[in-house]
């Protein structure tokens, strides 16, 4: 299956790729590509024009900084997964990254493209919004902080202008306690449900596919901190919630996953 | 466009269009169709090949994204007088194939996994070969196949 026709750029700095897309409201970053480019070639996505971000080596970095960890956008799902920085200091990042597809999908995707694609079955944003994560984006006036709360709008929209790039996620440091739980069938297939718990302060629970975007337990997390039990939390994690049903899973399915994927999760943080 | 890379320790040069999938590229521009289009969707693994020494899905990848690299295909495996790549060997001596439409994915696969775990067990053959499909089941003596390749690879 060929992608449909479009033209291609590649970008020599992130300065250069925002200038390169303009106001083309039709053209689009890619970096691995291992979201876009099957969407392209399934001609659920044609843009116009591709800008190649994919060489911007200085986007790729997690280092420590202050008291948070800094992750360049472009760092790619196994350099994630074997970065020292991350599995002493905030290992739930390392750990989910290492379960996204198979090794060799790890070899191209970024945190920042599955971020930035903002698909709410994807792992990496969810475990972002557990760590209540802020994302840096970088445009024609400069740079802006996102948070991780306010980015994702709706399926495969989030909170970035056409003209924006993706530049760094930030996240805290010294994450002890937290659980990844991923329910699926088949190795290397994407969440029916899972589960981003963070407990640094309060706690944190992030849900991946039981909506259009990466969502928290909000019915969860506010029974922990009016001091229920873990097994009463557990059971608020689909409140207010409209999961999607298909082939997958039911609607009902999808809902239990989430209170038994959250319960174990909840059991799992210290 | 035209792109340049290193296919098998060859320089090749190409004018393709930029919707060009690299495994299109290799099988139909450069006529080495041991590597396979399979699923066409990035789940079944027949068409992987390594980039740079690190193995990818050469059927999610455009052949812009690989202008300049180094691309090692399974005709790039074995030595010039024919003697196979450890890796081949194994799975020749362990029939680690059946109809063998998965092999050269799975073999280029193996090399990616050998080279980066110095200790393999079944459990990680098992766990780093889930993006490689092998319709006919085979599962058992790919397995065997590799941890017999890493153990002639002091992996």
């Amino acid at each position: 299956m060929y992608p449909a026709s479009f033209n291609y750029l590649r970008a020599s700095s992130v300065r250069e790729a925002i200038s390169m897309i303009g106001d083309n409201e039709d053209a689009k970053f890619i970096a691995g590509g291992h979201s876009l480019v099957p969407l392209m070639k399934l001609r659920l996505a044609t843009p116009s024009t591709l800008i190649d971000i994919g060489r911007l080596s200085e986007l790729s970095y997690v280092r420590e900084d202050g008291g948070q960890i800094a992750i360049g956008a472009l760092t790619r799902h196994r350099d994630l997964e074997i970065s020292p920085v991350l599995n002493a200091k905030a290992p739930i990042i390392a750990k989910v990254a290492g379960q996204v597809g198979d090794p060799s999908v790890r070899h191209k995707g970024t945190i920042g493209g599955s971020i930035a694609h903002g698909d709410g079955a994807s792992d990496l944003p969810a475990a972002a919004l557990a760590l209540d994560a802020v994302f840096v984006a970088e445009g024609p006036s400069g740079r802006r902080e996102i948070k991780s709360t306010d980015f994702h709008k709706g399926f495969l929209e989030t909170a970035l202008e056409p003209n924006e790039v993706l530049v760094e996620i930030r996240i805290p440091s010294n994450i002890k306690s937290w659980s990844f739980q991923k329910f699926n069938r088949r190795a290397q297939d994407w969440a029916i449900v899972g589960v981003a718990a963070v407990k640094n302060g309060s706690t944190r629970v992030a849900l991946i596919n039981m909506g259009s975007i990466p969502l928290r337990a909000a019915g969860t997390e506010s029974a922990i901190q009016s001091g229920a039990s873990l097994k009463e939390a557990a059971s608020q994690a689909d409140l207010g919630l409209d999961p999607p049903g298909d082939l997958n899973a039911t609607v009902e399915f999808r809902r239990h996953l989430a209170r038994v994927l959250v319960g174990r999760a909840l059991e799992e943080l210290d | 466009m035209k792109v340049s890379m290193t296919v098998n320790g060859k320089s090749v040069s190409r004018d393709v269009e930029p919707r060009t999938l690299l495994v299109h590229f290799i099988r139909e521009d450069l006529a080495l169709t041991g590597t396979n289009v399979g699923c066409d969707t990035s789940s079944c693994g027949a068409c992987t090949v390594l980039i740079n020494g690190e193995s990818v899905k050469s059927c999610t990848t455009l052949a812009v994204q690989a202008d300049g690299a180094d691309v090692m295909t399974i005709e790039g495996m074995a030595n010039e007088d024919g003697t196979l790549h450890p890796i081949q060997k194994a799975f020749q001596e362990n029939h680690g194939l059946q109809c063998g439409f998965c092999t050269p994915g799975m073999v280029m696969a193996s090399y990616s996994l050998i080279k980066e775990n110095d200790h393999l067990d079944e459990k990680a053959v098992r766990e780093g070969l889930e993006g490689n499909l092998c319709r006919c089941t085979g599962y058992h003596n790919i397995v065997k196949s590799v941890l017999a390749a890493a153990s002639e690879m002091g992996a």
